[in-house]
């Protein structure tokens, strides 16, 4: 599997782009994925949904592998990564990108400069050409008027248009989405959800978008996980979704405050804690 | 910040580090152009030598010729042995020259002052000086006072 | 006192307390040794990504800027003006023995041999030092480390590498600096307020004070200091929890631990290198 060659244009929709089996992860004694099994098509928007702690900013640490599981085994375009020696991984994360919650754009670099960083550091590519890319880029998130701003000018939603080009600066055939419409006024929730959708069939690249704004999300993922518990509990295009009778999924669906997922953190019986004082 | 501009002030700050480098091996302190190069051993044996410590100066007509490289006691006689090292630019020292302990100032630090005598040999490597007169004891001066002032009286 | 023969003393609430101060101190010495391995750690993954930095020199360019220059003002200020002091300290004291025209050779060899390297490192350690915690802790927080890593660029190349090089670099010079305009400022006192002799002023100095062994060791200890504090500077930040009490912390950390670095290991250097 390991030796496999990257894909070619024919076998390349059959096969899933993201391959995991039997992933497991702790943290100290806490197991944050258990037993995880997933699969990601190519050339899709992928909605990774579930309640908050459920471990999706930790399944996409792993999928980058920035993390290690202890057990499974996470395959990227055919490349075990959970394995992968250092120099190898920096290799494939030049062709994954990710969009931070809060874009993590460098402080310290003009808006241009953010988005030159990728090319200038692993393209030997002429200061000219470099020039007109970054551009370009900039003019697909509509920021090119922006390009000398620094980082601290920007609203939130601008600030994560910028990170986008960033991210797909060196044109990753998989972009992930860690909370990208968190905080973000109706408008430019409007504009990063078109964003992402435009250029993810322009691009042709993978998307996985983590978030809880789940009627947003829905309505532009081709396929959608709910994650819960260090598990897929469920899977499948929007509409199978809709239809679940799965009461996690209704709750979570429907914004139910009480359900399976409890409204109040486990505790003690409220007389045994009141009853304490006196 | 430009990256001319950049590279300009960087370029002032370490050359103002150097600039206080060489100030401080050229005005502040002393390059040890003595201690570098050739120099032959001379030895000497004083009764007392007070507080004379090793690297104390020699010198001759008040200038620095060399260093007091070592200090023991003779194992035959009891007496202070101690090596001096001169600098093969004053290589005509006349073999009776004398030697003795000063003290610069009247609280200052200790030295060997060489007297030079008349003789056509000079002082080679490892030659020992024959006169010597030791420190002076400042106890002692004071003692001799008193007890002259005692007289006196 | 008198209570205690009223009521009898609760003796298991004493052994909890004791129990309690001994596991603190376990944990505490666990946990100090824990940082101390991470630390090393850390600055072994950071040393072979130095030799890689000497084809980027721009990278180190900008940081010698932040570390050394903006330090510059701050370390010629305190010179001079320690060194005025010390002239005029010195002056009172020698002046009672007629020995005054030492003042040159006390305030050469104070400066050079402590005074220069130590107060340096300390004032480095709160100016530059707290700034390198404060600004790799923000990147953490704000999750720019992990960006980075994500564009496939390792920070302790790209972030970590710059910085502890140029505090390693800056260091030996702002302290030579230090000494230098100390010595000014003690001649400025010396010579231009209290009237000692200029010529006296100089050549007692430089009769008196040794390149090899008073500057020199002084330029050793210097670079010595810019490692360890560089080091404690930008581990504490790399280290740091990614909150902004957690910044504060780290920064905090970084002063006082690299003033007491500094302090002790002065003691151990001049132990070593003038006996």
């Amino acid at each position: 599997m390991n030796d496999r060659p990257p894909s070619t244009p024919e076998n390349a929709p059959r096969l899933p782009l993201i391959r995991i089996r039997g992933l497991t992860f702790r943290r100290g004694r806490t197991l944050v994925l258990n037993n995880l099994n997933l699969d990601i098509r190519r050339q899709g928007i992928t909605a990774l949904i579930g309640p908050s702690g459920c471990g999706k900013t930790t399944l996409l640490r792993i999928i980058t592998g920035q993390l290690r599981p202890h057990r499974g085994s996470v395959q990227v375009d055919g490349v075990e990564v959970s394995r992968l020696p250092r120099k190898q991984l920096l290799e494939l994360r030049k062709r994954m990108g990710m969009l931070f919650q809060n874009g993590a754009l460098f402080s310290d670099l003009s808006v241009f400069d953010n988005v030159a960083f990728p090319l200038r550091e692993h393209t030997g590519l002429s200061k000219d050409l470099i020039h007109i890319l970054v551009l370009l880029k900039l003019q697909a998130v509509g920021l090119r008027g922006a390009h000398d701003l620094n980082p601290e000018q920007l609203s939130g939603g601008m600030a994560r248009r910028a990170a986008m080009a960033r991210a797909m600066a060196m044109d990753p055939m998989l972009m992930m989405y860690d909370e990208p419409f968190t905080g973000q006024d109706p408008i430019s929730m409007g504009m990063l959800l078109s964003l992402v959708q435009r250029l993810n069939h322009l691009l042709g690249m993978t998307s996985i978008v983590v978030s809880h704004d789940i009627q947003e999300v829905l309505s532009i993922a081709d396929d959608v996980c709910i994650l819960s518990d260090g598990r897929i509990i469920e899977q499948g295009t929007p509409e199978l979704l809709r239809r679940s009778k799965t009461p996690l999924v209704r709750q979570f669906l429907d914004a139910a405050p009480d359900g399976p997922v409890p409204f109040h953190y486990t505790a003690s019986s409220l007389e045994r804690d009141l009853a304490w004082e006196s | 910040m430009g990256n001319r501009n950049l590279e300009l002030t960087v370029g002032c700050f370490v050359l103002i580090g150097f600039v206080a480098f060489l100030l401080l091996s050229l005005k502040v302190s002393t390059l040890d152009n003595l201690q570098s190069g050739d120099n032959y051993l001379v030895t000497v044996s004083f009764n007392n030598i007070g507080g004379l410590k090793a690297k104390a100066p020699v010198k001759l007509s008040g200038v620095s010729i060399g260093w007091v490289e070592s200090i023991d006691i003779d194992r035959m006689d009891y007496q202070a042995h101690v090596t001096m090292k001169i600098s093969n630019r004053y290589d005509n020292l006349p073999s009776d020259s004398s030697a003795r302990i000063y003290t610069s100032g009247l609280l200052g630090e200790q030295y060997v002052g060489l007297s030079p005598g008349g003789e056509e040999a000079f002082l080679g490597d490892g030659d020992k000086i024959l006169i010597s007169d030791d420190a002076l004891a400042l106890e002692d001066v004071i003692g001799q006072l008193l007890y002259q002032k005692a007289a006196g009286d | 006192m008198a209570r205690s023969t009223k009521r009898a003393p609760p003796w298991g609430a004493v052994r909890e307390a004791v129990l309690d101060g001994l596991r603190g101190t376990g944990r505490g010495t666990l946990e100090g040794v824990t940082t101390l391995g991470r630390a090393i750690l850390f600055l072994l993954l950071v040393l072979p990504q130095l030799p890689g930095l000497l084809r980027r020199p721009r990278l180190l360019l900008e940081q010698i800027y932040r570390v050394g220059f903006l330090s510059l003002l701050i370390i010629v200020v305190s010179g001079f003006f320690i060194g005025m002091v010390l002239a005029l300290q010195g002056y009172n004291t020698l002046v009672n023995f007629g020995a005054e025209e030492s003042l040159g050779v006390l305030v050469a060899l104070s400066l050079t041999r402590e005074l220069g390297p130590v107060v340096t490192a300390l004032l480095f350690a709160g100016r530059a030092g707290s700034a390198l915690t404060a600004e790799i802790g923000l990147m953490k927080t704000t999750e720019q480390l992990a960006a980075m890593e994500m564009m496939a660029v390792d920070p302790l190349q790209r972030v970590i590498g710059p910085r502890l090089l140029a505090g390693l670099f800056c260091m030996p010079l702002l302290a030579a600096i230090f000494s230098v305009v100390g010595v000014y400022g003690g001649y400025f006192v010396g010579v231009g307020l209290l009237g000692v002799d200029t010529n006296v002023f100089w050549s007692q100095m430089q009769a008196a004070v040794n390149f090899s062994e008073d500057v020199w060791s002084g330029i050793i200890k210097s670079i010595v200091f810019g490692f360890v504090v560089s080091w404690i500077a930008v581990f504490q930040g790399y280290d740091s929890a990614p909150t902004s009490a957690g910044i504060g912390a780290a920064t905090t950390r970084t002063v006082v631990i690299s003033s007491l670095a500094v302090l002790g290991l002065d003691y151990v250097l001049t132990a070593l290198m003038f006996n």
